[in-house]
């Protein structure tokens, strides 16, 4: 649990990951009946309505203007973004 | 930092074979990003652009923000696919890649995973000396590029120890297409040059497209590099490390041959490789280990529900087979031939990689030989004194430019050197710099002889030697006129005229 | 009471045209309206500071000769899930609070062209996550039925707005039911389109496969006439349809006239008995299939066996695509940064942000849907899900072969109490049984007010289900019967609701 607390960037209080846990469980069972019907012989849907190649031409629109872009920004240093030390490596 | 132990290049190849493999990305240079209709940094005409100017909603993930896919950013990665000898899919889709990370607008990537648009293919790499080897391509497939950021705070510039960073995401979104190849066995002792051979290859590849400038050293072109060792006879592969930050050539080179002293070292040792992303560092010429993979291992791909399968039509793909430009290796026996170079002078372009500089130039109207002498000659010269790329310093028109002033008598070779460094110095295109700072050979007679008189008033017995027959006594005349005349003058006539006024 | 805001859309429409009432007495009307019952209701987490100024620029077009549409003039109440430049957008979640984008939703956009005048942001569950609105960073909304129970949700902003006349109409937005069952609890109208059918552009997405945009409203023509403003391809959106859709006002219009009755197929789910809706609910839906047949239509039993895997396989694929989808939240672009004690890295700025600005649904939802998407987890999880919608599919697809719409109870109980559900997230995930079939196959599906519940008095909403595209003829059905209740009631069923207002 900790461990997805990671992976999703989330601070998880120690009730919250005894909470979670629990409620995963509880979930997780209840979800393992899918795999009754989602037989090897079933294909799988990620689009509801099935299209296919659809593009725009290169062609350039709207570009925000930097006020724009930084105008929610928590904290910026002239026209970038600011951020504090990072830990990780870039992927 | 303690000492890194390496062992002895050829030692290392004894006991060990090398195994390599090439990741490289490479940025399109479409007018818009891949899925956004912002403009591209890549694309030359915004490549010096302020921060934060080339910026859609969906490269800064804004809520609500959706992608689109930019169609010639598709087709550019058919045709890269189709040049690298790869099958086109029939139907592909786009993944996440999730990952949280500063420079990503959405702190995931929009890739593909396992339906890229290329795959299957290989590539003929021309190593220097002509020996040519197949580069087995596993696929190719589209994605988008992160953001830039920039460490702050901290002594060195670099990540670790940074107190802040800025983030500019210009770069969020551009195109790029990336190249997998498959585990590359038999290079032997040749890796490194292997290794720079087919990154020179792809370089040409996709300039020969046009879809890319495909600049190492603006990250237009990145590569990393796959190294592992297998004890010789082994057939486990050995743990492999990526070597990421090889920003030239050279690097991709040097970096391969490092990598591989350095895991022979360890591994004779008894020690193990650890399984890594490593970063090269071109001023120390070495390694160092970026974070272990862990938990970012874990992407959690699934296929992009904001997009639809791209399913390239048949017509299609045949139509961009059909305009495909010539393979770098065809095209180089082609020019080599036309030239009528030897090997040595050909390879010596080759390897300097002004192919197309040299081509460029001789359609601008040099001979052959010309363009040659110019470009790996003075031109190449002033590049690595500088630490520069030698195209980049002056364009194929102006050395064209430069050498029908030569023709013409205009200038003198060495004339032409000083004109030469004036154009790369920014003054201008070489008849405005002969202009400006009057280099033009002297054609003026009148002055010719104004100097010899000067010059032999100063010599008064060279006179008398020459009519004496001892006609070599001119070149001290000739040496005094020509430093008068700031070697402005044609050495030849100036001759003509000391002996003319000696047989006067 | 104003009489203004008891008008429906359509008559408000009118009587603007007519010049009878103004655009700025219109919205000043539900203005007060708002500030009289708001307190009570809580539907709205923003009013527009600059409606009248809107309201009174729509007033000078209509007033200088411009042939203005139907709706204009006319308030809008906007789910805070699509983000608007004049006003805050925050889905409900503190950790965007005060965000302001810097573009329009396109049904925002239509919208405002079309000359609607949008009067406030309306509560919700937080990022869409909810049956009740309770879960809602800004406290709950009320029902206007009875204050101490849930107006449903998502969407329960939107659908307590128009239940409490503070506007005629609203925009939703329907995930797994967000629209149609806070329809059904609140005696309203709600549409859910075909996939596809409305630009999902600016809504700030929960599960991208599974969002859409629909109108919610009073009567069956209102909902006809902000569809057909809001609907129809948009370029930016990549799932949006290119379809050309008919008037989904001029198919209300046609269906009212009840002819569509006659000779219709309506199916009822096998799978879906009456044992598993509140005794209310089942009653109120049987006797308005009574109504239908004595107009001639034919009541069908038809099987859907996959449907009851519906809930498992929704709670699969959202959660896993909102996990990714929420990702963007994370302190570094825009919205909430909560910065630890002494400072930290921004991975810790990151996590703290999002444990402080997400709420405890969302979390939840986080967390699975991370799970499902791990690895080792995504075929048994996630994949198995995307299956388990094939099957829903081919379900929807055999039973629209035999009947041309299909009709369930819209929800299995009446509004329950505020917290009566809270603690037990299974509990709340059944309330959206008879709703996620829909989304998870893409087919349209409206919810129209059917009675009130024997046992408490209570809204109950009947849903209507129709092939994919076919919206028009949810419109068609839907005002034939509503057209009948209406009759056999003597007046619309708000008409039966608490007065609200000046009471506190």
């Amino acid at each position: 649990m900790r461990h997805l607390g990671v992976l999703a960037r989330i601070q998880l209080s120690d009730d919250e990951v005894t909470q979670l846990t629990g409620q995963l469980d509880a979930i997780v069972d209840n979800i393992a009946k899918v795999s009754e019907v989602a037989t090897p012989d079933v294909v799988a849907t990620s689009h509801p309505i099935a299209m296919h190649n659809v593009f725009r031409e290169d062609v350039v629109g709207q570009t925000l203007t930097t006020a724009q872009a930084l105008q929610n920004a928590p904290d910026a240093d002239g026209d970038r973004f600011r951020v504090t030390a990072i830990l990780g490596e870039e992927q | 930092m303690s000492a890194v132990k390496l062992m002895d290049y050829d030692k290392a190849l004894e006991l060990f074979e090398p195994v390599l493999g090439f990741e490289v990305h490479v940025e399109l240079n479409t007018e818009t990003k891949m899925f956004s209709d912002a403009p591209n940094p890549a694309n030359e005409r915004n490549h010096d652009a302020e921060p934060n100017t080339l910026i859609a909603p969906v490269d800064l993930g804004l809520p609500g923000s959706l992608p689109v896919v930019n169609e010639t950013a598709v087709r550019s990665s058919i045709s890269l696919g189709l040049a690298l000898g790869c099958s086109i899919a029939e139907s592909c889709r786009f993944a996440r890649k999730n990952y949280f990370y500063p420079d990503l607008g959405k702190n995931y990537q929009i890739s593909q995973y396992d339906e890229p648009i290329a795959f299957e293919g290989s590539v003929e790499v021309e190593l220097e000396d002509g020996t040519l080897v197949t580069i087995p391509i596993e696929r190719a497939h589209m994605e988008e590029d992160a953001g830039k950021l920039t460490h702050l705070g901290g002594a060195t510039g670099r990540i670790q120890g940074a107190e802040y960073s800025l983030v500019d995401y210009n770069r969020a979104g551009v195109p790029l297409v990336e190249i997998v190849t498959k585990p590359i066995f038999g290079a032997e002792h040749r890796a490194p040059e292997i290794a720079k051979a087919y990154v020179a290859t792809i370089r040409d590849i996709v300039r020969g497209l046009g879809i890319s400038e495909a600049r190492l050293e603006r990250g237009n072109l990145r590569c990393d590099a796959n190294v592992s060792l297998r004890p010789r006879g082994q057939e486990k592969l050995g743990t492999r490390t990526e070597t990421k930050n090889v920003n030239s050539m050279r690097s991709v080179e040097r970096a391969v041959r490092y990598e591989i002293q350095r895991q022979a070292a360890i591994l004779a040792d008894g020690g193990t490789i650890t399984q890594e992303t490593r970063h090269w560092h071109e001023d120390t010429g070495t390694t160092s280990p970026g974070r272990p993979k862990s938990d970012a291992d874990d992407y959690r791909y699934f296929p992009e529900p904001d997009l639809l399968p791209v399913q390239p039509a048949r017509e299609l793909v045949e139509a961009l087979r059909a305009e495909l430009p010539e393979q770098p290796v065809a095209r180089r026996r082609r020019l080599k031939a036309d030239w009528g170079f030897g090997d040595i002078e050909f390879q010596g372009v080759v390897n300097a990689g002004l192919l197309d500089e040299v081509e460029a130039t001789i359609a601008a109207g040099t001979t052959p030989d010309a363009a040659r002498k110019w470009w790996t000659g003075e031109i190449s010269r002033i590049a690595n004194a500088e630490e520069r790329d030698a195209a980049s310093l002056i364009s194929p028109e102006n050395v064209a430019a430069l050498q029908k002033l030569v023709d013409a008598g205009t200038l003198t070779d060495k004339l032409a050197r000083q004109v030469l460094e004036g154009v790369i110095a920014g003054e201008g295109a070489p008849q405005e710099v002969v202009d400006a700072r009057g280099l033009a050979v002297v054609s003026d007679d009148g002055a010719l002889i104004a100097a010899i008189d000067e010059a032999l008033a100063a010599q008064p017995d060279v006179l008398a030697k020459i009519q004496d027959g001892k006609v070599q006594a001119a070149g001290a005349v000739i040496g005094a006129v020509m430093k008068a005349m700031k070697g402005q003058a044609d050495a030849a006539r100036v001759r003509e005229l000391i002996l003319e006024r000696a047989a006067q | 009471m104003s009489e203004i805001i008891r008008w429906t859309a359509a008559e408000l429409g009118a009587k603007l045209a007519a010049g009878e009432v103004s655009s700025v007495e219109a919205t000043q009307a539900h203005l007060d309206r708002i500030a009289a019952v708001d307190d009570d209701v809580h539907a709205f987490l923003h009013v527009n500071e600059h409606a009248l100024d809107a309201a009174a620029e729509v007033d000078r077009r209509r007033a200088e000769g411009e042939q203005l549409g139907e709706l204009a003039g006319v308030p809008l109440a906007i789910k805070d899930v699509l983000v608007t430049t004049d006003q805050p957008s925050t889905s409900g979640s503190r950790i965007l609070e005060g965000y302001r984008s810097p573009f329009d939703a396109t049904v925002v956009a239509r919208a405002r062209a079309a000359g609607l005048v949008g009067i406030g942001k309306t509560n919700m569950d937080e990022f869409a996550m909810g049956s009740s609105t309770e879960f809602s960073a800004y406290g709950a909304t009320h029902n206007p039925w009875d204050l101490d129970r849930i107006p449903g949700g998502s969407g329960g902003g939107s659908a307590a707005a128009v239940a409490a006349f503070e506007a005629p109409i609203a925009l939703g937005s329907d995930t797994g039911g967000s629209i149609r069952q806070p329809a059904h609890v609140t005696g309203t109208v709600g549409i859910k389109p075909t996939y596809g059918g409305v630009s999902r552009y600016g809504a700030i997405a929960l599960a991208s496969s599974l969002d859409q945009v629909g109108p919610v409203s009073r009567t069956v023509l209102d909902a006809g006439l902000l569809h057909d403003v809001i609907g129809g391809h948009d370029p930016k959106d990549s799932t949006s349809l290119p379809d050309a859709w008919p008037s989904f006002a001029a198919a209300a219009r046609e269906g009212a006239t009840g002819q569509v009755l006659k000779g219709l197929k309506v199916g009822v789910v096998k799978e879906l008995p009456d044992s598993g809706f509140q005794a209310g609910v089942a009653a109120s839906f049987h006797a308005a299939l009574t109504l239908m047949e004595a107009q001639g239509a034919e009541i069908v039993e038809i099987s859907a066996p996959h449907f009851e895997y519906g809930v498992a396989a929704y709670y699969l694929i959202l959660p896993a695509e909102a996990s990714s989808n929420l990702a963007k939240f994370d302190s570094v672009r825009f919205g909430l940064r909560v910065t630890p004690d002494g400072g930290g890295t921004v991975e810790d700025v990151m996590s703290l942000t999002r444990e402080v600005g997400f709420g405890p649904e969302v979390k939840r939802r986080i967390i699975l849907g991370t799970y499902a998407l791990s690895a080792g987890y995504y075929d048994a999880y996630y994949g198995s899900a995307q299956k388990v919608r094939t099957l829903i599919q081919q379900d929807f697809d055999a039973a629209f072969a035999q009947v041309d719409v299909i009709a369930t109870p819209s929800a299995p109980t009446t509004a329950f109490k505020l917290g009566e559900k809270i603690g037990d997230p299974l509990q709340m995930y059944l309330n959206d049984l008879t709703t996620i079939p829909a989304n998870l196959a893409g087919v349209p599906g409206i919810s129209i007010p059917s009675g009130l519940a024997e046992e408490d008095g209570l809204p109950v909403g009947i849903q209507f289900l129709a092939p994919a595209r076919e919206d028009a003829r949810l419109y068609r059905v839907g005002a034939a019967l509503e057209t009948l209740l209406v009759d056999a009631w003597g007046g619309p069923l708000l008409d039966r609701a608490p007065v609200l207002g000046g009471t506190r």
